[in-house]
């Protein structure tokens, strides 16, 4: 039963996925053929885009042939499609078009050779940048260096197969419900690690089928909703928010101890952002994990220790003092000469 | 007399194996940590075994209750409400100071009256009350999304497993005073050598 509700987990993110764009912002999933700017933030640049937006803001877009005289209605590619308001919603919100592509794009039809242009990654714009040290650009960048995904750089590996520049929104600082951020973070990996289509653009390795892969984990279902991937497959980082070592499969986390402990890995991993909060909150520990979830082992309350270890010490003092008495009374029935407790 | 038969002997025995897993795993479960991760058994291991042994104790709390049910064992788990207060308080007191007075046993067994009101009284807190929560909150452990998200404000998932553990926990206490109220019999082995053959030699009188 939980292996099909795995599938179906997967399924409902990969199917049904305009139920969860708002907080999946993969490019190219909207199927709507006009959209309008509805997040009411204005941008300096709003004009100036607009006319990217015309075309690339739907899965639609027409243009004028002056060789034909004749307006063509043409299908845009879906991954040149950008949602207008998961853009105007995203981190990248105030930018222009043109700020990291090309201003030749202003041309119609673009030139060819803008299709070669290299595009910028994260540190390009925020590396050294002391207004962005708090983000540790330049710390996650030695981790992506040394994850098992830098090795496919020459694939076509970049930040952008998980952070999408054109949606990127910082979620889990200022995001209490862990389990949206879990949500969130988790589609990052499935959009390639469950989706053949992308997966087969970086690799030439088999379709991995995630729920059988975890089949040894026991209530699968429960640890995919309230735990995020990179919590087994990353190796945990004190000084990151979010740890971008991913590990090869091989060195993934499968001690159930690591999360399920009073040093619960999770405190410094999903639970980083809060648990500068107290530690214990109503004698449990690891509260802070309370607010969206229990985790057997992490959660384990103190007082109940307590009061559990105080009722235990008293009924073997009761049973003590009793065998005591139950001598003492044997003794005397039996004059001393025949010590046996009954 | 004949006190306990083959059934009820087949049962008890289970249960007892059963429960002392079941409390060892869930020890381990709540207690293992990374720097201890092998404590008692480790945690993967214990969650493995507490499941497999619930499973036999759900099967066999049925098996209880059906024969408790079909064979009229049942009667004995029955509480008078009539002076049930006052019965549990007599037999208290002899246990806590008629006994080393030599007085006699207020509610001596009987072919009617297997057990005495106290006795009576725990047994059906603990199979009637305890054993059910116990069982209805590891259901709710083991299938998670089962249990309602929250309840007035708090975690289902906290509500249950602190339910599940008190429960565990009271029967652990129940099962160090039953194991040691059974060395209160005739002779010190008398009650166990009973739920071994079946008959059990009359109380100290």
């Amino acid at each position: 039963m939980r292996k099909w509700f795995g599938y179906i987990l997967i399924a409902t993110v990969l199917v049904f996925d305009n139920s969860v764009l708002a907080i999946v912002p993969f490019p190219g999933r909207t199927g709507r053929a006009i959209q309008q700017d509805t997040t009411g933030y204005v941008s300096p640049f709003r004009d100036q885009n607009e006319r990217c937006f015309k075309c690339h803001g739907q899965s639609k877009y027409e243009y004028s042939n002056e060789n034909l005289g004749l307006t063509v209605k043409a299908l845009m590619c879906s991954e040149r499609i950008v949602d207008r308001n998961q853009f105007y919603s995203s981190n990248h919100k105030s930018f222009s078009c043109t700020d990291c592509h090309s201003e030749g794009y202003a041309e119609f039809p673009h030139p060819g050779e803008l299709r070669m242009e290299q595009k910028f990654n994260c540190l390009d714009c925020h590396g050294g940048d002391p207004a962005y040290e708090k983000y540790q650009f330049e710390e996650i960048d030695s981790e992506y260096r040394q994850s098992t995904h830098f090795k496919l750089e020459k694939e076509g590996f970049s930040c952008w197969k998980c952070h999408n520049p054109h949606y990127y929104k910082l979620n889990i600082r200022d995001n209490k419900n862990i389990s949206e951020a879990v949500i969130y973070d988790n589609n990052l990996c499935l959009n390639c690690h469950a989706n053949f289509k992308n997966f087969q653009l970086l690799t030439d390795a088999m379709e991995i089928n995630i729920v059988r892969e975890h089949n040894w984990l026991p209530n699968q279902s429960s640890h995919f909703k309230s735990v995020r991937c990179i919590e087994c497959h990353a190796k945990a980082n004190d000084t990151l928010l979010v740890a971008h070592l991913i590990k090869p499969k091989e060195e993934a986390v499968r001690g159930c101890n690591e999360c399920h402990s009073k040093n619960s890995i999770l405190m410094s991993s999903l639970y980083k952002h809060l648990s500068k909060e107290e530690r214990k909150s109503n004698g449990f520990v690891n509260a802070v994990m309370l607010n969206q979830s229990y985790v057997i082992g992490a959660n384990r309350n103190e007082y109940l220790n307590l009061i559990s270890l105080i009722i235990f010490g008293l009924v073997l003092l009761a049973i003590a003092v009793h065998i005591i008495f139950r001598i003492k009374s044997s003794i005397k029935a039996k004059g001393g000469d025949n010590v046996s407790v009954s | 007399m004949y006190l306990y038969p083959k059934w009820v002997r087949l049962w008890h025995v289970i249960n007892a194996f059963l429960i002392i897993v079941l409390i060892i795993t869930g020890i381990s479960m709540q207690y293992t940590d990374r720097e201890n991760a092998a404590y008692l058994m480790g945690f993967s291991r214990a969650v493995k075994w507490h499941n497999i042994s619930a499973s036999f104790l759900v099967a066999n709390y049925v098996f209880f209750i059906l024969g408790n049910a079909i064979t009229g064992n049942g009667r004995y788990y029955k509480l008078p409400l009539k002076n049930l207060i006052s019965d549990i308080m007599t037999q208290f007191r002899y246990y806590a100071y008629g006994k080393f007075r030599g007085e006699k046993h207020p509610f001596p067994v009987n072919t009617e009256r297997k057990f005495n009101p106290l006795q009576r009284f725990t047994y059906v807190l603990a199979m009637y009350v305890a054993f059910p929560l116990l069982i209805i909150s590891g259901f709710g452990l083991l299938f998670p999304e089962t249990v309602i998200n929250r309840f007035f404000g708090v975690s289902g998932l906290i509500l249950t497993d602190i339910l599940h553990i008190s429960m565990g926990f009271c029967l652990s206490i129940f099962l160090v005073v039953h194991i040691y109220t059974c060395t209160l019999g005739a002779k010190t082995f008398s009650h166990f050598r009973s739920i071994i053959t079946g008959y059990q030699e009359p109380d100290e009188q």
